[in-house]
């Protein structure tokens, strides 16, 4: 069994061997989905809390669903409602949560390394949903998720990663993951966003979009992060499509089985044009379904793990 | 060094297997609305290979299906099973379901398949198939069908490998 933490904090501390422990547990709850009763009693009696500190609709619902179908009780905490907003500390949201008898807290937060920070001092479990630029674990096993499924495998293809990468913890958990699993990681964006330092942890980078997809199998979008830009980075978002947002044109120029995804949310018409989201070679939607069985196995596979907390800040 | 002790090769697994499929037969006259449903893994392999060997008997093919008791397990807390996927492609309501596992120990995987199977539909009835029966049940359940009964200690490793995995059919026990 290549499985016994008891957090999912981060990709950039899994080996292979874990990576694939989540992907082959999640088919079986893709299954589960795809029944008349879609729940199983896995986790029954136990509780998970959404901390959602960063707002998040597509990421709570997930874990939310995911929760329920394992048959434990949520509680959905925001920020917007609660008494962070009153001056409390994380470290004290957290306790308190804890103090309620639960079992696993899954955090979305803008700082990097909250979900670290509190691995260290709870008791409980913690899943890392999101935590500022650093990174989006389960975000990026769905998408490793979604590449096994449509193509069989995923060492030796080659993933173009095309957007705000410096922004993107999505893109920091899937190069992690990517090239854990032996796939060829490419980057592409204007030079503010992706800076050539990607390319010490073994990824190309390129600022040419037609050069970045010619030999990919796959092509994952990102969206221009406005929130987390502290200034402009490129001149406008009509330069920014015109020079990297993927159209029938430019899709034109690729392998033709290539697939094309999008963590979400999409802004049609800037980086991916409507009938790219929609076309045939999309999984964009797909990979929602796909998120809801990886997150899923996360919650299944943490509630059984023991040992040593890996804890990487 | 652990000591093994080979308890069926693979000419006397098929002989068990060609037994369990006559007995099958004879128990269940009306033979269309049987189906099996192996757990995972090793249930999965000898299900697929009753299903080989019923239709000399019955003169029609056998539903198989796959079953993965992990999510129902009682002992998800201390340990994460490694999970395949279930995929039962019928309708098991009215059906007389053959469970098929290779070896019955605690009975605590037989419960939790009983568990799971609860959620795809009401069977007419639910029988046991073992390939090896080693005792010490925990739960009150008992096969129908048993390949070989095999006297174990509780500490003893019954160890049954597939030729669908690469190698030789063989019942191990080992000794530690």
């Amino acid at each position: 069994m290549a499985w016994n933490r008891k957090h999912l904090l981060d990709i950039q501390s899994l080996n292979a061997e874990e990576i694939l422990t989540v992907l082959d547990t999640a088919r079986a709850f893709k299954a589960v989905g795809e029944r008349a009763i879609k729940k199983v009693p896995a986790l029954r009696g136990k509780t998970v809390v959404n901390l959602f500190v960063e707002p998040s609709t597509r990421t709570r619902i997930s874990f939310e669903l995911a929760a329920q179908r394992l048959t434990a009780d949520v509680i959905n905490f925001s920020a917007e409602a609660s008494s962070l907003k009153k001056g409390e500390t994380l470290k004290d949201t957290a306790r308190n949560l804890e103090a309620l008898n639960t079992d696993i807290i899954v955090i979305r937060h803008s700082a990097s390394g909250a979900p670290h920070f509190l691995a260290r001092f709870l008791k409980v479990s913690v899943i890392n949903a999101g935590d500022g630029a650093h990174e989006h674990p389960t975000q990026a096993l769905l998408d490793a998720f979604t590449i096994r499924e449509k193509k069989g495998r995923i060492e030796g293809l080659n993933v173009t990663i095309l957007g705000d990468i410096l922004y993107s913890r999505v893109a920091r958990s899937n190069i992690w993951a990517l090239t854990k699993l032996g796939a060829h990681v490419t980057l592409c964006g204007p030079p503010t966003l992706v800076p050539r330092v990607f390319e010490q942890i073994g990824c190309r980078v390129t600022h040419n979009v037609d050069e970045a997809i010619a030999d990919a199998d796959i092509i994952n979008l990102l969206r221009i992060q406005h929130e987390r830009q502290r200034q402009t980075m490129f001149p406008s978002l009509g330069e920014y499509t015109s020079l990297f947002g993927l159209n029938q044109k430019r899709l034109a120029r690729t392998k033709p089985d290539v697939l094309i995804m999008h963590p979400g949310p999409i802004n049609r018409g800037v980086e991916i044009d409507s009938d790219v989201a929609d076309g045939g070679r999309s999984v964009i939607i797909e990979q929602v379904t796909n998120g809801l069985a990886v997150r899923m196995a996360a919650l299944f596979l943490i509630n059984g793990g023991q040992g040593p907390q890996g804890v990487a800040a | 060094m652990p000591l093994s002790t080979v308890v069926l090769d693979a000419t006397a697994m098929q002989r068990a297997l060609t037994r369990i499929a006559h007995e099958i037969a004879e128990r269940n006259e009306n033979s269309a609305e049987v189906a099996l449903v192996g757990i995972q893994r090793g249930g999965v392999f000898l299900a697929r290979r009753l299903a080989a060997i019923l239709p000399a008997i019955w003169n029609h093919p056998v539903p198989v299906g796959e079953l993965d008791v992990g999510m129902h397990r009682d002992d998800l807390d201390r340990k994460t099973p490694n999970m395949q996927p279930t995929v039962i492609p019928f309708d098991i309501t009215g059906k007389t379901v053959i469970l098929v596992d290779d070896v019955l120990f605690s009975g605590r995987t037989t419960r939790a398949a009983l568990d799971a199977l609860n959620d795809f539909g009401r069977p007419k009835r639910i029988q046991l198939a073992v390939l090896v029966d080693r005792g010490h049940r925990e739960l009150p359940i008992k096969a129908d069908f048993v390949g070989k009964n095999v006297p174990t200690a509780a500490r003893e490793r019954v160890n049954v490998r597939f030729a669908e995995e690469g190698g030789a059919d063989e019942v191990a026990l080992e000794k530690s």
